[in-house]
């Protein structure tokens, strides 16, 4: 199929299928994809603004869909989720400068490649310390629940005793999240969480996702499934934002976007649904592969000298 | 017994409404190629072109307009076939 967009011929079922994978990801694990769906555009011949333009717009369909879904389960805040888009944004501009920065210095290649290695590794590391000590401490304590769907939105995590720590850290304004359990937190320390996410976003690209998901549930302590649908809300935003940005330098085809979106749509509702049939510490365990995966393509780029 | 034969039928229905939703999909894909990407091609091709602003605003419009609709769609079919329960 022609895009005349981007000048280039794709199979459409290539996009759906692609659209739908991501989906599924999404809408389980409340990342918005890109480190699969960039390389796969590329693959089938895409320009890498393109494929970074024309992702982020299929990002924002595949999480509005998501988000709706954990809306309709209870599992999104959207107080935490408006505060978020505040630091995402401004996050997102400073990681673009200090892009920015490293190009006008010459080494801006090296510098991002090991920094998103350092942090996917690290990221994955500590999810596998963290929900493997949590599920130990389940089971000592008490027998697993067997019947399907009645995975418990309670969280529990080895790290709650930091996490309790950072909520009390009093530095006006304190504000309530009554929709994810939390009494009273700092509305700074939200909005550097979110600045954190943001800076990764417009430094290594994409929604950030991997990074902001465990921060809202080890910082914040926002319970897993919460936190998953708060994230995809969240993303809706900076996404969006991105999108029009990207757009306004041509760098989005809408045709691609919403034939990705078509199989996307699908996963999104999979991926919302299945997250009630597992606890968080089984959820944070099955996340730990995608940093990873994210890691791998760095290495292979560096290696190979080829952009995936 | 009857708890493994209730969840039994939750999965099988749970299992048609993603068949009636594939179909739904597959429908609105097939149209959506021969209809929507033909005739809006090239007017959208022309805003990247010469109106790159508008062109942004209704890429934005666009994505999110399929997504809430394709969303609102699936869920009243879940609905629909589930006896009004949408989970």
């Amino acid at each position: 199929m022609f895009f005349p967009i981007s000048d280039s011929h794709i199979s459409p079922i290539y996009l759906a299928i692609v659209g739908f994978i991501i989906g599924v990801l999404g809408g389980f694990f409340g990342v918005g994809g890109s480190f699969i769906a960039g390389p796969a555009l590329r693959a089938v011949g895409l320009d890498w603004n393109f494929a970074v333009g024309t992702d982020l717009a299929h990002i924002v369909g595949k999480s509005v869909v998501a988000a709706k879904r954990h809306r309709a389960l209870g599992n999104v805040d959207l107080k935490l989720g408006l505060i978020m888009a505040v630091g995402t944004m401004g996050g997102a501009e400073v990681g673009a400068q200090l892009i920015q920065m490293l190009k006008r210095a010459g080494n801006v290649n090296s510098v991002v490649s090991l920094v998103s290695i350092a942090i996917y590794v690290s990221i994955s590391s500590f999810m596998i310390w963290e929900a493997w000590r949590t599920l130990q401490y389940q089971k000592k304590r008490r027998p697993r629940t067997k019947v399907p769907g009645t995975a418990s939105k309670q969280d529990e995590s080895s790290f709650s005793h930091r996490t309790k720590a950072i909520q009390s850290i009093k530095i006006w304004p304190m504000v309530a999240l009554p929709a994810s359990g939390v009494q009273a937190i700092s509305l700074w320390i939200i909005i550097l969480v979110s600045f954190v996410g943001g800076l990764f976003s417009g430094f290594l690209g994409g929604g950030a996702g991997y990074i902001r998901m465990p921060m809202l549930v080890y910082v914040l302590g926002i319970p897993t499934h919460l936190a998953v649908g708060t994230d995809l809300f969240e993303i809706i935003i900076s996404a969006s934002y991105g999108t029009f940005s990207h757009a306004v330098k041509g760098n989005v085809d809408i045709l691609i976007a919403l034939v990705m979106h078509t199989g996307a749509a699908i996963g999104a509702q999979i991926g919302a649904i299945s997250t009630q049939y597992f606890a968080g510490p089984k959820i944070r365990l099955a996340f730990v592969p995608l940093p990873l995966i994210g890691a791998a393509i760095v290495i292979y780029t560096l290696v190979t000298g080829h952009k995936l | 017994m009857a708890r493994a034969s209730v969840t039994k039928k939750e999965k099988t229905n749970t299992l048609k409404a993603f068949l009636v939703e594939l179909a739904v999909y597959a429908v609105f894909v097939t149209a959506y190629f021969f209809l929507v990407l033909h005739y809006l091609s090239g007017w959208l091709q022309d805003l990247h072109l010469n109106h790159v602003r508008i062109y942004a605003m209704v890429t934005i419009i666009l994505i999110i307009g399929q997504a809430v609709f394709l969303e609102s769609v699936t869920t009243w079919l879940l609905r629909l076939l589930r006896g009004g329960r949408s989970e």
